[in-house]
């Protein structure tokens, strides 16, 4: 489960020194819901530098994938403004943001969300085939995704011959094989085991160090400890936003956790 | 962008792998209804091709003209009590009516006709030299007669292949004499075989001689049977047919209130009746294929639907690592057409090896043009096309959140 392999990870040098990689003013976001109004977004504001790791909690409902989803663009802020690496990207086409999600975006999902009946390897080709990339570039790059989350041995399986950790850890390779600057995580480990969830956080936390600006939601204080800052939502505001002054180290975290094996 | 097309017909291909038996189903019906459309044009075109045959063996825009009338009650009055019809009625019309080309007053019976011991029961028909071209009589070997032959009424004849069976088994009559009643004829000529008639009579068992011969010497009549008239045209056929019954009735001293003593046929209209109705048949049979193929198509288009349904959250997939709409109505409309080209191809081998099937039922030559085949292979593409553009954008159309969301 060595990380191997550190061109994978695209240096954060470039961008941290000047503007930060997000930045959102007052967004809002409301759904029609027949005659109400949900207001899943009050007006958030926050700026996110490159190479910082947040963890996002919050009651649920409070409206931290909607918040994550956003970032992803993958939706539109009702009111407000979000500003991606200084770009603005409510005037950007459909088009666009397909780009943006593709070349600078990563996602990890709860539910993994892998194709069935798809290779871990074909899995994790998926966004280089959206990015024009060749078939044998492909397969270079995403064998090396692979390899960086500890799974060059199963590139060849299926999401159904995988346990839930491996199967997040191809989410993982496949959100990195277009060498994104930004890294969202949406309750990651929420179907993971304990031990399985600080392999996760280990992952997470040496993709960081290189440079990798990730943004993790969870409901467990415990993995949040891992991260960087904390961000903590409540009914659609920020509630408290937090600077942690020394993050756990998974690596070490590990070593204490019995390792179940058979 | 040859990498670009190249991954996502590949990403097709795989994803309708994927779904082994979806695939297939899709694909079997149109293999359905592309081989039924071809079978279907096939048989038909046989059918008119068969019907053309027996068109272009019956004559050469003939119009025909027999002595008897037909009664008002449809029974006919016996033919050949009739005496009106004579060689200079032949002559008349011919020189007089324009449109006819070529002429053959027509005597017939039926004759003995003995070689040494064999002999033979058979029909006589007097003719003139026109009658070979009127009818599209082929000579096999000798001659035909000629005007010449007629003028001097020259006791010659030409046998079909069923007499020359039964009077010459083993030698070959042209040059011999044979007796046909009490008359010696030289035979100058065999006909080429036409076999039986589309009503199943042996188009090969008679005789053919100068009708003056017949005249004089068999029957001893003056009056004729029949005339054959050949037409310059098929559309000169109606007019010249109208001019004969005027001309006729003329020179008959007919009253306005008499019926004709003759009745004057175009027996190629009968069958280009038949063959209109036939490609008509065709044509209807073609419609009912394609409404199959239609039904095809929108099989394609509902397994489709479901399809994207069923898949929702794979798009919702591809849409959050980047897949632009583009990239997903590429993806679906690459399965849709991949489906209906090779649902064309194997529809099209399957097509012609049921034509095959009826080729040897019905003993019909079915021939299938490339045309036709090229036409129903690009059909089924077109079918893909255009049934699969709707599914593929509604597809390319989900919001990727709820796609994600989607149980
Ligand atoms: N498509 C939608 N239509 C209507 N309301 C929505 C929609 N999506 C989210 N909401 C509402 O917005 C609010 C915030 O939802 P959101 O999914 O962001 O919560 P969350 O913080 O992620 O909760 P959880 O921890 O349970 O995942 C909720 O009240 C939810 O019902
Ligand atoms: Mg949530």
């Amino acid at each position: 489960m060595a990380i191997s392999n550190p061109t994978i990870v695209r240096s954060a040098a470039k961008s941290s020194s000047t503007a930060p990689l997000i930045e959102v003013h007052g967004v809002r976001k409301t759904y029609q819901l027949g005659e109400t109004e949900v207001h899943a977004l009050r007006g958030v504001s926050v700026s996110i530098a490159a190479g910082d790791f947040v963890a996002i909690m919050g009651a649920s409902g409070s409206g931290k994938s909607t918040f994550m989803n956003i970032l992803g663009c993958l939706d539109k802020p009702t009111a407000g403004q979000y500003l991606l690496e200084g770009i603005d990207v409510s005037g950007l086409t459909k088009k666009d943001l397909a780009r943006i999600r593709n070349q600078k975006i990563g996602f990890v999902f709860q539910s993994f969300n892998l194709l069935g009946r798809t290779t871990a390897l074909e899995n994790t080709e998926l966004p280089m085939l959206y990015s024009r990339v060749s078939k044998k570039e492909r397969e270079s790059r995403a064998r090396e995704a692979l390899a960086l989350v500890g799974l060059a041995d199963r590139a060849e399986h299926f999401p159904a011959q995988l346990s839930g950790g491996q199967q997040q850890r191809v989410a993982i390779a496949r959100a990195l094989a277009n060498q994104p600057s930004l890294l969202l995580a949406d309750e990651p480990t929420g179907n993971l085991d304990s031990r399985t969830a600080v392999e996760i956080m280990d992952i997470f936390q040496r993709l960081n160090a290189k440079g990798l600006t990730i943004v993790l939601v969870t409901h467990e204080p415990d993995i949040a400890q891992f991260a960087k800052r904390e961000i903590v939502f409540r009914d659609g505001h920020i509630k408290r936003d937090d600077v942690l002054p020394s993050p756990q180290v998974a690596s070490d975290v590990l070593k204490t956790l019995p390792t179940i094996e058979d | 962008m040859l990498i670009y097309a190249h991954s996502i017909w590949s990403e097709a291909m795989k994803s309708l792998r994927r779904n082994r038996i979806r695939t297939v189903l899709t694909i079997l019906s149109l293999v359905v209804g592309i081989a039924a459309f071809i079978c279907v044009v096939g048989v038909g075109k046989a059918g008119s091709a068969k019907v053309e045959e027996q068109l272009q063996k019956l004559g050469d825009n003939m119009i025909w003209v027999e002595a008897g009338s037909r009664a008002t009650n449809g029974v006919r009055f016996g033919t050949r009590e009739t005496k009106s019809l004579t060689v200079d009625d032949a002559r008349a019309i011919f020189a007089e009516i324009p449109g006819l080309k070529r002429m053959s007053p027509n005597v017939d019976g039926r004759v003995q006709v003995v070689n040494g011991t064999q002999n033979w029961n058979t029909t006589y028909r007097g003719v003139a030299p026109d009658y070979f071209d009127i009818r599209r009589f082929e000579i096999q070997t000798g001659t035909i007669f000629t005007r010449d032959d007629v003028d001097r009424d020259v006791p010659v004849c030409i046998l079909g292949q069923t007499v020359v069976q039964n009077l010459f088994p083993d030698e070959d009559p042209v040059g011999k004499s044979i007796r046909v009643q009490a008359m010696p004829c030289r035979v100058i000529g065999v006909f080429q075989p036409k076999g039986a008639s589309a009503s199943g009579w042996d188009q090969d068992d008679f005789i053919a001689m100068p009708y003056t011969t017949a005249m004089k010497r068999i029957g001893g009549t003056s009056w004729l049977d029949d005339i054959f008239f050949s037409a310059t045209s098929r559309t000169a056929i109606p007019i010249a047919t109208s001019q004969a019954v005027g001309l006729l009735r003329e020179r008959h001293h007919l009253h306005p209130d008499e019926p004709d003593d003759f009745n004057i046929r175009s027996p190629e209209d009968v069958i280009r009746a038949q063959l209109q109705a036939s490609e008509l048949f065709t044509l209807l049979l073609g419609i009912t294929a394609s409404l199959a193929l239609l039904v095809g198509g929108i099989g394609i288009m509902n397994i489709m639907l479901v399809s994207v349904t069923e898949r929702t959250r794979e798009i919702g997939i591809r849409l959050a690592i980047g897949a632009t709409e583009a990239d997903i109505q590429l993806q679906f409309l690459s399965e849709a057409v991949a489906m209906s080209l090779l649902g064309g191809f194997l529809g099209v081998i399957a097509g012609i090896g049921t034509s095959a099937l009826f080729q040897n039922i019905l003993q019909w030559e079915i021939k299938l043009t490339p045309q036709l085949l090229l036409f129903s292979g690009l059909f089924a593409a077109g079918i893909g096309i255009f049934f699969g553009y709707y599914p593929s954008r509604k597809a390319s159309e989900l919001n990727p959140i709820e796609a994600l969301r989607y149980e």
